[in-house]
């Protein structure tokens, strides 16, 4: 019983609006915006900071969708994906954890560390020379477009971590901040 | 030509394209899961519309938001309609939405075709 209580608590003190954890399909993915939007109306939240954030939001929980892998714990397959989103008094952070095969950790590495790189007329520039490059959706439906976008709506760097769970899978932590008007 | 009238959702705009009346509008937010088959449907009927279009096409773009893939789908639209003469492009978007603004602007540098910005 006291889980619930410190995690109640927790969840006052880092002020999360949201947590979803379990299966991800495009179905949860429009619960979810639904739910955090009427948060956001009926806090009153500024137009476009609660455009960015569903932006943002969007182009996260699709990358679950898309790419999360079904990580095996011992003989059980548990899709150990999590979605939260937390307010601030000064800006929203959305935050996903999912496993990835260790295989691709580096490659995301690079493409976050390039786009973090970036500033904005760099991450415009980047944006347009992925999209014209004409190579169409990847295999899983997705533009190669979502990691820049989520940066350029934030104006703020990526912010990510791996964590080891095992000798094949990490575990894929980002977190990207929108600031509000206040 | 057949008319395709999609009635839009929390999740994939709504579309008409009615080449008798001279209407072609896709609206509304578009974030399918797979945008690439959500969009096929309407890349065939403007490559054939192309054949045989109008003097002058107006196409309205009123998006509300659009996700990356669809981005893509939105680019392989305008490349069709590049080919057609004397198309213009109407994107509109909310006179306080400065990406949705900028995302037209993107396009319109991307693509040889007219594009008229329409804030409301």
């Amino acid at each position: 019983m006291n889980f619930i209580f410190d995690m109640h608590q927790k969840m006052l003190e880092n002020n999360i609006i949201l947590v979803y954890e379990g299966e991800f399909t495009q179905e949860i993915t429009k619960s979810v915006l639904a739910m955090t939007e009427r948060n956001m109306d009926s806090l009153g939240e500024e137009s476009s900071t609660k455009r960015k954030v569903f932006n943002v939001m969007v182009e996260c929980l699709q990358n679950i969708v898309k790419h999360s892998e079904e990580y095996t714990a011992g003989q059980q397959l548990v899709n150990t994906a999590i979605f939260m989103i937390g307010k601030k008094k000064d800006a929203y952070v959305i935050t996903s954890g999912n496993p990835v095969k260790k295989d691709n950790v580096d490659s995301l590495k690079e493409r976050l560390d390039q786009i973090n790189s970036l500033d904005k007329e760099g991450l415009k520039t980047y944006y347009k020379e992925i999209i014209r490059s004409g190579s169409g959706l990847t295999d899983k439906g997705g533009a190669g477009l979502g990691f820049v976008d989520m940066a350029r709506k934030s104006g703020r760097k990526l912010e990510y971590e791996f964590n080891s769970l095992d000798n094949e899978y990490s575990f894929f932590t980002l977190k990207t901040s929108i600031a509000r008007k206040i | 030509m057949e008319i395709i009238n999609l009635e839009g959702t929390e999740d994939t705009p709504k579309i008409l394209l009615d080449k008798g009346n001279g209407i072609f509008e896709i609206s509304g937010r578009s974030l399918p899961e797979d945008s690439a088959e959500y969009y096929q449907p309407i890349i065939d009927w403007l490559k054939t519309y192309g054949e045989d279009p109008l003097d002058e096409t107006i196409f309205v773009f009123k998006l509300e938001y659009f996700n990356t893939a669809s981005s893509k789908l939105i680019l392989d639209i305008l490349t069709v309609l590049e080919e057609i003469s004397d198309v213009v492009i109407h994107w509109y978007y909310y006179e306080d939405d400065e990406d949705m603004e900028e995302a037209g602007e993107e396009f319109s540098e991307l693509v040889d075709i007219d594009f008229e910005f329409k804030p409301y």
